[in-house]
């Protein structure tokens, strides 16, 4: 039987993917200004960032709304609560992706230094983990959002790799500073993209699956339950 | 505590119980929810042999009661009923008056008079949160009483016979939405010093008070656990259906 509470629920998520949607394609732009040089509109960014902040305050007031009116529970309250969780993910990701452009803009400024083989491998990384958990969380796919949690150290090992790099390369020659201080920070930014993209997985899998993977990939726990297997009030010989 | 085992029972040739296992924790709010006929109220009072009462119904299967089986012929029922005690979802006061209805459990198990007597059902009165309405009106006819403070009193009358188990069979369902909140709050001071197994439509209600969850389906006990594992994540279909609203 069709509720009108899955018709509520259906425009949160339709709202969620509209914002995952413009996230992705700040990133890109962000991306795209980095790697080849060029300077995207800041209309069309200033646009889809408001978008982003816009669609945020609409989901946590739609999921507000729901808890308070519909008192939901069990699949449709871990939808809810998530759905926010993610709203917020995806608007700091957002932000990094106009950090990252801000960045670019000062770092443009300069000639180019030596090329960077971990940056575009790293953007290429996050954009696809950022893809990835979206399609996890529209196909409900846990196998999916787990292979985005793998994704994440594939990105520090990057970052990591850049941090050297630019130190050794800023030692040898202090006129790289200024720019070499910009990889670092768009390096960071990427990461820090990265470090959202996985909550989101991980968001994803607690919507599904009702595990909390926080903290501690593969060891999931669910509410109420005893190291032993065994629930609460559970019989001992059951 | 209390502990059914492969509990089936019988209404003439209508088998309302499938064989149910659960275990009851003390001093914990036990809620057991389930759609109209699935066999709940019927599983609350197999915890007291009220079922008895119902002509061709039959038992097989154990309730457990501090390791012995109610459903011995052997068990004493005077006992049982005393430790043991149920709150109806209609209040249901004697017609006599307030103090007489408290003293009543007392006065016929013989367990006091005069002063003692009257300590006790000043003791309930409180651990009901009745005293401080109905302390200076002993005297008056329970029937007089408001509902919620019907069931109060009715609480209040299990409670002076000192039982170790209270049963509600949907305790709240002919009150308004304040009287329940304060019969909510009650439960929960009264789980402290008694184990509570309730029945109830309000889903709301078993979510806000219990401590464990069973979900009774068609005679089945389909999934039993800790209340805040079942609302969040239950692990059978069938609960996910019932408590989403997707059931039927």
């Amino acid at each position: 039987m069709k509720r009108h509470f899955d018709e509520e629920l259906s425009q949160v998520k339709e709202r969620l993917l509209r914002m995952g949607a413009n996230a992705e394609k700040m990133i890109h732009l962000s991306a795209k200004d980095l790697l080849a040089r060029t300077e995207s509109d800041r209309a069309e960014l200033e646009r889809l960032e408001k978008d982003v902040n816009a669609i945020e305050m609409e989901i946590d007031d739609r999921v507000v709304k729901l808890i308070a009116l519909r008192q939901p529970m069990a699949t449709d309250l871990r939808f809810l609560m998530m759905a926010s969780r993610i709203a917020g993910e995806l608007e700091r990701i957002a932000d990094q992706s106009i950090n990252i452009i801000e960045t670019t803009h000062w770092y443009l400024s300069g000639p180019p230094l030596k090329p960077i083989m971990d940056l575009p491998l790293m953007a290429e990384i996050v954009q696809e983990m950022l893809r990835d958990c979206l399609d996890a969380f529209v196909r409900q796919d846990v196998g999916a959002a787990k292979r985005v949690l793998e994704s994440d150290d594939k990105v520090d090992t990057c970052k990591k790799r850049i941090f050297d790099e630019m130190i050794a390369t800023m030692e040898s020659d202090p006129q790289t500073v200024r720019r070499g201080v910009c990889i670092v920070l768009i390096s960071r930014n990427l990461e820090r993209i990265g470090d959202h993209a996985t909550n989101i997985a991980e968001e994803v899998i607690y919507m599904v699956e009702a595990r909390d993977v926080r903290h501690h990939h593969g060891e999931a726990t669910g509410p109420g339950e005893r190291k032993d297997g065994k629930e609460f009030g559970e019989n001992p010989g059951d | 505590m209390l502990e059914a085992r492969n509990l089936k029972l019988w209404y003439g040739d209508f088998r309302a119980l499938n064989g149910v296992s659960m275990s009851i924790t003390p001093n914990a709010i036990t809620a057991i929810i389930g759609p109209s006929g699935c066999g709940k109220s019927t599983l609350l009072r197999c915890f007291n042999r009220m079922n008895d009462l119902v002509e061709g119904s039959r038992t097989e299967g154990e309730v457990l009661f501090e390791g012995k089986n109610i459903n011995d012929r052997r068990f004493d029922m005077t006992e049982l009923r005393k430790r043991v005690g149920m709150v109806f979802q209609r209040p249901n006061p004697f017609p006599l008056t307030v103090f007489d209805n408290v003293a009543y459990g007392p006065r016929i198990h013989g367990l006091a008079s005069g002063d003692a007597l009257r300590e006790i059902v000043k003791k309930a009165l409180q651990s009901t949160l009745l005293w401080d309405e109905l302390g200076e009106k002993l005297e008056a006819p329970a029937l007089s009483l408001s509902a919620e403070q019907q069931q109060r009193l009715c609480i209040s009358r299990l409670v002076a016979v000192a039982p170790d188990v209270l049963l509600m069979d949907e305790p709240c369902s002919a009150l308004d939405p304040m009287a329940t909140q304060n019969i909510e709050e009650l439960m929960l001071e009264l789980k402290k010093r008694f184990t509570i197994v309730i029945v109830t439509h309000n889903m709301q209600q078993a979510a806000r008070v219990s401590d464990f969850t069973g979900f009774m389906l068609l005679g089945d006990l389909v999934e039993f656990g800790e209340t805040q594992r079942v609302f969040t994540a239950p692990r059978q279909k069938k609960t996910e259906e019932y408590i989403t609203g997707r059931y039927g």
